[in-house]
């Protein structure tokens, strides 16, 4: 990286990358910005950009209407709880795929991928049978189980891709020490797979909070994540875009800080091996 | 046999009496609602409930479509995941048939049954027994902008015919200043465009089935209504009418973009509620319109509490039933946000009131709920009951179809013949399917 | 080189992922497929007997089959096409030295972070509406007519929010390839007076190939199943319905299981047959 870069041409490079940048980002932030409107200011035309008189009402209106802690304590626990189980089964299953290949290694690997492709509305009925069948109905225990399920191909595989990076001389030299299986993956393998392991951890946080069929059509009340949150602003009566603006903000918030708290680590960890 | 009946009532009824005042069995309900501004006011005053009865609840806050979808799942699987669900004039008597609600055979005398308004009360009983207790009942009306119709040098009369409507509509539009004569529902869904577009063609002559249950959309009454549909909206309709539904189009008359609208009754106190509407002081009502063919293009529906059968809470359920359809839930609500805000339309007793009565739109509600009549919806006869829907268990499906092929019409990417056609082949295909 | 002993440990490690996949796979298509030979309409009380192979016939034979695969496929695709062009060129950009450069990165992938549900409802509202939304506001501004989107460009609309929502995530995993990319050999072949056209044609873009698959794969799983987006902006009408979107009409909607499960049994076979077609060249390139 020793090229002599002028600094005119690192003005037009800041120039268009934050021009579209800011592009990328308009929709979310003209959203935020819509929710502090009044519901006459979030339609005028003239849109009005930043100089309008600035309200917290909408987000009263909002938490009045439901109870928004509940909905993210509930998103929280189903997305942390179904990640760190999904890790829990992944990362023996991508040490063993990455350390002792065998022939079908690979064939399980994109077996698991495929399994992801099935269409999750084909399957509703069975999988709400079995959910009454064994009581899980409305509770976070069974969207942890389910949400992991859902994910476990993609922790897996990624896992995978990150172990393969890390040279199994190490592990061997280890070995030859004397150190067990448990001290190998305890001691020796995770600290290096340290980042990978945490940005898989953040897109699958990511991934299941985002995730809106089954969280919506397993849960009533109890377990109702913010995904069911969301599902009771998309056509109130009137005017709404303010209160759908709020809504959506509050939605979207704790993610979106996580994840910019977090970018760097997900930008490192997210090459799928695809950087050697 | 009716004296033992009513004597076991009273014996149920002094067990929830003695159940209300002990605090032991105090339960928490789960209820699935639908969120419409009446059901978000009811939200707020669960506390009242609360406070009566021990009980407490918990809501289910869910849009229309995904409210429909998630209770139909639970109550057809028996999951038991809500002690109570919001549903509608479709779905109770089919619900009804399949033994899947409990029956409200024993409500109290307090509660008054016979105060529900017939109309409603039928729409919601199956065998004559009522299955499901209206919150809020609604027809459809003209609501219109009475400030344009004076510009426009005519006058509404009480019962317009449609020749009327469309000439009054033409002459309002002004779409330089974003004044669209008229505003009707386009959006796919049968209980959207679906709805809007059934209940019309009614007043067309035109029917869902013969007494066969063979489709009707090869007979020509169809293709009149779409065509004078269409006509009509692209002449004096606003821009991208195929996606409005019941919240677009009432932003845009609360916004002063429409000269009429024809919809729910309910929307009434919304457009004359200044707090929300700028042009609240300037809107006329009158019924849907007509041909002169005998029927009006009016629908009829209730949102309605209903017990899935078979939940173990059923005794507070009733109890939360007998609180929010009461008529004391409705001095409540006038009590707290005035008369104009009251859940309308179930109960006789609210149009006898004095009170109620000087509320612009309280007549023409219901007037316009008294002319629907779902047993007889259509000018020849129909093997099906109901006006803007048939109550058959293929009905929601089907329609949405239909109703996505029309409103590809509505944007321009079919002629209405195609679509008619399209409309005839999957309700025929979807009929043979489901064994008729 | 692995011992009997380490192999066999392997084994024991690889069983839960493997096992639950297993069932989570299994359970449901067996009920699945036991349903498609079904009349199974829960409206009329549920299991009405044996149906043979009327519900795949039945599902096929609808006028709405081919164009929801039609759809599946042209949104697939043009999502892939977009996601992966502009991940390119925002990948190279985000390469380039400039002043705030962790900034404009997290303004990049922020859409990634929303839910579909919530970018649905804010682009179909907010932003494509045709009276009160912000684009027709810009259109009147210019004179222009505004444009009905979802009705008239659904499917174009549709691509659009959907590649707003991935675009992040082609660009996140272009932007490590490129960053990985020999700048000796870029010199190089700079001083060698190649433009630069050809520079990003013979050493840029084989470089990004790996990545490029792998885009490729982990967004057509994801694509093949969008519902969300479908749902709540067009609701599958305006040629929209996706094959996904078709499944929940006849499950749902017409409350058809035995239909709808034959369906799904289509959609798993089309999803393994776009599978069979990916795995053969990420499969290669997985060997690299």
């Amino acid at each position: 990286m020793a090229r002599a870069v002028t600094t005119n041409r690192k003005l037009i490079n800041t120039l268009i990358a934050w021009a579209i940048g800011l592009l990328i980002f308009f929709p979310i932030l003209w959203t935020i910005l819509t929710s502090f409107k009044t519901e006459a200011q979030a339609i005028s035309d003239p849109p009005v950009f930043l100089f309008f008189d600035w309200t917290l009402e909408n987000y009263s209106i909002v938490q009045e209407r439901s109870n928004y802690m509940r909905f993210l304590w509930n998103s929280i626990i189903i997305a942390g709880g179904s990640t760190v189980l999904g890790l829990i089964v992944a990362v023996p299953a991508a040490w063993s795929m990455a350390f002792v290949p065998s022939k079908r290694t690979k064939d399980i690997l994109l077996w698991m991928l495929s399994t992801k492709m099935l269409p999750a509305v084909g399957v509703l009925y069975p999988i709400y049978l079995i959910f009454i069948e064994l009581g899980i109905l409305d509770t976070r225990a069974g969207l942890v189980i389910v949400l992991m399920l859902i994910n476990l191909p993609i922790i897996v595989w990624m896992l995978y891709t990150y172990f393969k990076e890390i040279p199994g001389e190490i592990l061997e030299a280890a070995r030859m020490d004397g150190a067990s299986l448990k001290d190998e993956i305890l001691y020796v393998l995770t600290p290096m797979a340290v980042p990978g392991i945490a940005s898989t951890l953040l897109l699958n946080f990511i991934l299941a909070w985002n995730e809106a069929f089954w969280t919506l059509n397993l849960t009533a009340a109890k377990a109702a994540p913010l995904t069911a949150f969301i599902a009771s602003y998309s056509s109130p009566e009137g005017l709404f875009y303010a209160k759908l603006s709020a809504a959506s903000t509050m939605a979207i918030a704790p993610i979106l800080v996580l994840g910019w708290f977090s970018q760097k680590q997900l930008v490192r960890g997210l090459t799928f091996g695809a950087v050697k | 046999m009716t004296l033992s009946r009513r004597s076991a009532s009273t014996a149920l009824g002094l067990i929830a009496a003695m159940s209300m005042t002990s605090a032991a069995v105090s339960e928490e309900l789960t209820i699935a609602t639908v969120n419409n501004g009446d059901m978000i006011r009811m939200q707020g005053l669960t506390d009242d409930f609360t406070e009566k009865t021990g009980h407490t609840v918990e809501w289910v806050t869910l849009e229309e479509n995904v409210l429909r979808q998630r209770v139909t799942t639970d109550i057809s699987t028996k999951g038991g995941a809500f002690d109570l669900m919001t549903i509608g004039m479709y779905e109770t008597p089919i619900w009804a048939k399949n033994g899947w609600l409990v029956p409200l055979d024993d409500l109290s005398d307090e509660y008054n049954v016979d105060d529900l308004l017939p109309a409603m009360a039928n729409g919601l009983s199956y065998d004559g027994t009522l299955y499901a207790a209206p919150f809020y009942g609604e027809s459809s009306m003209i609501m219109y902008r009475t400030d344009l119709m004076e510009k426009a040098g005519l006058t509404m009369p009480d019962a317009p015919t449609w020749d009327f409507i469309k000439e009054a509509a033409i002459a309002m539009t002004d779409r330089d200043n974003e004044i669209n004569g008229i505003c009707l529902r386009g959006k796919a869904g049968w209980g959207e465009g679906g709805a809007f577009i059934t209940a019309m063609s009614n007043s067309f002559g035109a029917r869902w089935f013969d007494e066969n249950w063979k489709p009707q959309f090869d007979t020509q009454p169809w293709a009149d209504t779409l065509n004078f549909y269409v006509d009509l909206m692209s002449k004096a309709g606003p821009p991208g009418y195929a996606t409005n539904g019941f919240n677009e189009n009432l932003s845009l008359f609360q916004q002063g973009k429409c000269g009429m609208w024809i919809d729910a009754t309910v929307a009434a106190s919304f457009v004359t509620n200044p707090n929300e509407s700028t042009v609240a002081d300037k809107v006329g009502f009158a019924l849907a319109p007509d041909n002169g063919l005998g029927k009006r293009s009016n629908w009829l529906w209730a949102w309605a509490l209903a017990i899935p059968a078979g939940t173990e809470k059923e005794a507070a359920a009733k109890e939360f039933i007998e609180w929010a359809t009461s008529t004391s839930y409705i001095e409540l609500v006038a009590e707290k946000e005035g008369w104009a805000n009251v859940p309308p339309g179930a109960r006789t007793s609210l149009y006898d009131n004095p009170d109620y009565q000087s509320v612009p739109f309280a007549k023409m509600t219901l007037d316009s709920i008294l002319s629907a009549d779902p047993n007889n919806p259509t000018v020849d006869p129909v093997p099906y009951v109901g006006i803007q829907f048939a109550a058959i268990p293929e009905f929601a499906g089907i329609a949405t179809e239909v109703s996505q092929e029309f409103s590809a019409v509505y944007a321009g990417q079919q002629t209405v013949e195609e679509a008619l056609e399209k409309a005839q082949a999957l309700t025929t295909d979807a009929m043979e399917a489901a064994g008729y | 080189m692995a011992t009997q002993q380490s192999r066999s440990a392997a084994r024991l490690m690889m069983a839960p992922a493997v096992i639950l996949l297993l069932g989570w796979m299994l359970v449901p298509l067996i009920m699945t497929l036991w349903f498609s030979f079904r009349v199974y309409l829960p409206m009329r009380g549920g299991d009405q007997g044996w149906a043979g192979l009327d519900n795949y016939i039945r599902f096929v034979s609808s006028s709405s089959f081919w164009p929801s695969i039609q759809v599946t496929l042209i949104i697939v695709g043009g999502v892939l096409a977009i996601t992966i062009v502009f991940g390119i060129m925002l990948a190279l950009l985000l390469d380039q030295p400039m002043w705030g450069q962790g900034i404009v990165r997290i303004l990049v992938i922020a859409p990634f972070f929303v839910m579909p549900t919530v970018s649905a409802l804010v682009w179909k509202n907010i932003f494509m509406d045709p009276v009160n939304g912000l684009f027709a506001h810009l259109w009147k501004f210019f004179g222009a007519t505004p444009v009905e989107w979802l009705s008239q460009a659904s499917l174009q609309s549709i691509i659009m929010i959907v590649s707003w929502q991935w675009l992040p995530f082609a660009t996140l995993i272009l932007l490590t390839a490129v960053q990985s990319l020999d700048g000796e050999q870029m010199e190089a072949a700079e001083m060698d007076g190649a433009p630069v056209h050809k520079r990003f044609w013979f050493l840029t873009l084989p470089h990004l190939g790996r990545a490029i698959t792998i885009v490729v794969l982990i967004q057509t799983i994801f694509l093949l199943s969008i519902f969300a987006e479908i749902f709540v902006t067009t609701g599958g009408a305006f040629g929209t319905r996706t094959l996904t979107y078709l499944i929940f009409q006849r499950v749902l909607e017409s409350q058809n299981v035995g239909l709808g499960s034959a369906g799904g049994v289509y959609a798993i076979i089309l999803a393994n047959i776009v599978a069979i077609f990916l795995m053969r060249i990420v499969g290669k390139n997985l060997d690299k």
